[in-house]
This record gives structure tokens, C-alpha cells and sequence, in this order.
């Protein structure tokens, strides 16, 4: 299921993270909410936090897996 | 370079505010692309919008262009701000107010207006 394989890509790309979900906004399994919390972000721009993201789920966004994306990022203390 | 990525790179330089989008913004064809509309008129901002619609050709370039992988994308000044979700929230904390303000001058809003531009043909901006 897309949502299972989102969450996968995410939590390689940030091991670390505190916060870490994925929501299937719709229930048509191609429009998301993803939300990551990660030291990884701090001191980022929400730009560069989002290029991390869009980085992790480059695969599903260009496979057409991914339809529409939100995203929410939080810098968190490592 | 194609002629069409030469047209969109140069709208994006040449425009103080861009965004790519789903539709118009009289015709607005994803919530996505509202949000970042929304967000860019709740600043008085000039909008000039490129309907990614009107043919595939322009989301690929686009996104060869800008590294963005998604639609909606802000530019100002020839700058990727980002998609719906860090224009919205740039909007929300006041600091796109003062990116539009650094960037444009503090009087940015005078005379603002929609406007939209075809990447397509080119007599485009």
C-alpha cells in the first residue's frame, strides 16, 4: 500500500525523526499528508526542509504513486 | 535548452512573482494551487500565474528548471520560494510579507495585479 511505502522511504531518509506520519487525505491512496519532525531540519529553511522531503519521496512523486503532496516539517532538538 | 524552458526560465526572472499552477486564478483547478494563490493575494501581492495545464511539456520543464518536483511553485524574483505548504506558512508567520517587502520594495503592493502569462506561445512575456 502506497501509505506503508511512503512511510518506509521516510523513516530511511530520517532515522532519527521524532515525528514521523503519513495520512492518505483522500482514501484514494494518491493524495497525502506527510508530517516529519527531525534534528535533521534544524537551522534548514522550510524551503531546504522540503527539498529533504521531496528528495526521500522522489520515486513515488515521479512513478505518479504520489498525486498531490503536503508536507509539514519540524526542526526538532537532536 | 528548449524554447519552452527559455520562455519559463525567463518569465521566472523577469516577473516579480510567479506562480506555476493548476488553472487560473479565475479558474483555479486544484486546492493546492488555491492555497498558494490565497496565501499570495492575502499580501497584496502582484500574481503573475502560468496555467501548467495547457500542455504536459511545461510541468516537465518546469520541473528540469526549478528542481521542484510538485505543483503549485512560487518565484519571486526569480527565486524558488516553494510549493502551497511553505507559501502558506511563510504567509501565516508574516514572513512572506517581508520577503515580498525585502524583495520588491516596501511599496510592492501598489498597482499589484493578476495576471496571466502563456509559456506556449511566444509572444510570452
Amino acid at each position: 500500500m502506497a501509505v506503508d511505502r511512503l512511510e518506509f522511504l521516510l523513516r530511511d531518509a530520517f532515522p532519527d525523526a521524532t515525528e514521523l506520519s503519513v495520512e492518505d487525505r483522500t482514501g484514494g491512496g494518491d493524495h497525502f499528508q506527510v508530517t516529519v519532525g527531525s534534528p535533521q531540519f534544524a537551522g534548514l529553511s522550510l524551503l531546504d526542509q522540503h527539498k529533504l522531503v521531496n528528495g526521500a519521496l522522489a520515486e513515488p512523486l515521479r512513478d505518479g504513486t504520489i498525486h498531490e503532496l503536503r508536507i509539514k516539517t519540524k526542526g526538532t532538538a537532536a | 535548452m528548449t524554447e519552452l524552458s527559455e520562455r519559463i526560465q525567463s518569465v521566472i526572472s523577469d516577473e516579480p512573482v510567479v506562480l506555476f499552477m493548476k488553472g487560473t486564478p479565475e479558474f483555479v483547478m486544484c486546492g493546492n494551487s488555491g492555497r498558494a494563490l490565497e496565501a499570495l493575494r492575502a499580501q497584496g501581492a502582484p500574481v503573475t500565474a502560468v496555467d501548467i495545464l495547457r500542455d504536459p511539456s511545461i510541468r516537465q520543464e518546469l520541473q528540469d528548471v526549478s528542481g521542484w518536483p510538485t505543483i503549485p511553485q512560487v518565484f519571486v524574483k526569480g527565486e524558488l520560494v516553494g510549493g502551497a505548504d511553505i507559501t502558506q506558512e511563510l504567509a501565516e508567520s508574516g514572513e512572506l510579507k517581508r520577503l515580498l517587502e525585502e524583495k520588491l520594495g516596501a511599496n510592492y503592493t501598489d498597482g499589484a495585479e493578476e495576471r496571466v502569462v502563456d509559456v506556449l506561445s511566444s509572444a510570452a512575456a
